[in-house]
């Protein structure tokens, strides 16, 4: 219980002093996660208002894909993303193993399954309340889509620090396609649990109780906007 | 303008909902259409627009079949007014930029008539439910459409907004736009009216001139609706 409260100690103390390590992972942590977050953005918005929008052959396979995928474990997400981008894989040329760009992939196929299924809940929802008027005005497809991504502006970043919190929080995939590589790869999660196993609780602590900060966060962000749209009316 | 209603019927899994109109509407002006709840009014209305496709019958315009460049030409305007999550400004320009030019202009002029100039930088929901559909009758005017189909425009909101409404939907026919307009209320369909349709269980029932429909309704129906007696 001491070592606890010693370890606790020094992890304030880390956090305090602003260490290099620590800054430098955080600095890692967060340019990958967010990365990961706009990309999946930029795919999960078009492809999730498409499948509310579009009505097409498969459509309801599609959304229960969609869904489906968003449990997909990370583990194997890393397998996958590291079967393909290793040197015997088809992009091994490029050389992204052990890299952030091979972690911001891996993170990008487990958060777009999350923001595209959470964006067509969203969208189809406000679409219900649209269509009449939208169909009256005989608007084109992509004028609908813009207007609904547009309109749901507030709900859909609600979805992305959805998407945020699960992708800052992973281990699995970025672990495997990163390699957990001290001043390249290392991230507060693959630290985490590197640290732990080497005992030294004070910096796994500091990164923990700056991975809970940053969850409280992104709720209090999610809680925040909710009641920004509510008094806006944009809700 | 004019407008040929042919056998138009629509029908669900169990009954005719819109049984066999027939009408054709040669008459510039307002054309108003009441009848009971569950008339069929708002269906005939969506069904006239292009909204819904018809179980069987034939709508043209102008000798046309409605096609999407008659359907450009009309605007309608729900009873619920549908408005963007955007300021008031916003819902405007969403329907005037595409059509290109100084946008900007006519919209002040278009918010200057519907009188909601000084809320035009609010979230449209904010605004107050007659102000909320002025600004959806303002939208459809934006559109410069040669017919106005509005459902009940005027239910639920206070008379001062009517009378707004009405001034709007007075200057717009004199402008030559053609409306059709479905309401409740027989002392706007008095002020208003040029011709009257008027419907009871999915079926048209009448269609006449205002004075011959207010002064001498040929239908039990009719006359019964306009005593204020429940019709059945």
């Amino acid at each position: 219980m001491q070592d606890f409260s010693a370890s606790f100690g020094l992890a304030f103390s880390l956090i305090i002093s602003a260490d290099a390590d620590l800054i430098e992972i955080i600095g890692l942590s967060l340019r990958v996660s967010i990365s990961a977050v706009l990309l999946a953005a930029l795919i999960g918005f078009p492809l999730g208002a498409l499948t509310a929008v579009i009505r097409f052959p498969g459509r309801q396979a599609l959304a229960v894909l969609l869904n489906a995928l968003m449990g997909l474990p990370p583990v194997v997400v890393g397998l996958l993303v590291y079967m393909v981008i290793s040197r015997a894989g088809p992009l091994g040329w490029m050389n992204l193993l052990y890299s952030p760009a091979a972690m911001i992939i891996a993170q990008t196929i487990l958060v777009t399954p999350i923001v595209a299924a959470l964006t067509r809940q969203v969208v189809e929802d406000m679409h219900k309340e649209y269509d009449e008027q939208f169909r009256s005005l005989c608007l084109p497809t992509h004028r609908v889509i813009t207007a609904l991504i547009w309109d749901s502006r507030y709900s859909l970043l609600t979805v992305s620090l959805a998407g945020f919190g699960r992708a800052i929080a992973e281990v699995g995939a970025v672990i495997i396609v990163g390699g957990n590589i001290d001043h390249l790869t290392r991230v507060m999660t693959t630290a985490i649990a590197l640290e732990t196993s080497k005992g030294d609780l004070a910096l796994a602590l500091a990164l923990g109780i700056i991975l809970l900060v940053l969850a409280l966060s992104v709720n209090a962000a999610v809680y925040g906007l909710r009641a920004s749209a509510r008094r806006l009316s944009y809700a | 303008m004019p407008l040929e209603v042919s056998a138009l019927s629509y029908r669900t899994e169990h009954e005719f909902v819109l049984d066999g109109i027939s009408v054709t509407i040669e008459n510039p002006g307002i054309t108003v259409v009441m009848g009971p709840n569950g008339a069929g009014k708002s269906l005939f209305l969506r069904l006239v627009h292009g909204l819904l496709a018809p179980s069987s019958g034939t709508v043209h315009w102008q000798g046309r079949n409605l096609d999407l460049a008659l359907r450009r030409r009309q605007a309608l305007v729900f009873q619920k007014p549908v408005l963007l999550r955007r300021s008031v400004a916003a819902n405007i320009d969403f329907v005037l930029k595409p059509l290109g030019g100084d946008y900007r202009q006519r919209r002040d002029q278009i918010l200057l008539e519907a009188g909601l100039m000084r809320q035009r930088y609010q979230p449209a929901r904010l605004l107050s439910g007659g102000e909320q559909q002025r600004l959806a009758l303002a939208r459809a005017l934006a559109t410069d459409p040669g017919v106005l189909l509005l459902d009940e425009p005027c239910a639920s909101i206070d008379s001062g907004t009517t009378l707004k409404i009405e001034q709007l939907l007075q200057q717009t026919r004199d402008r030559g736009v053609k409306i059709i307009l479905i309401t409740h209320d027989i002392g706007q369909a008095r002020r208003l009216a040029d011709d009257v349709i008027f419907m009871h269980n999915g079926r048209l029932l009448e269609y006449a001139a205002a004075h011959v429909f207010f002064n001498a309704p040929a239908s039990e129906s009719a006359r019964d609706f306009l005593q204020g007696r429940i019709v059945l």
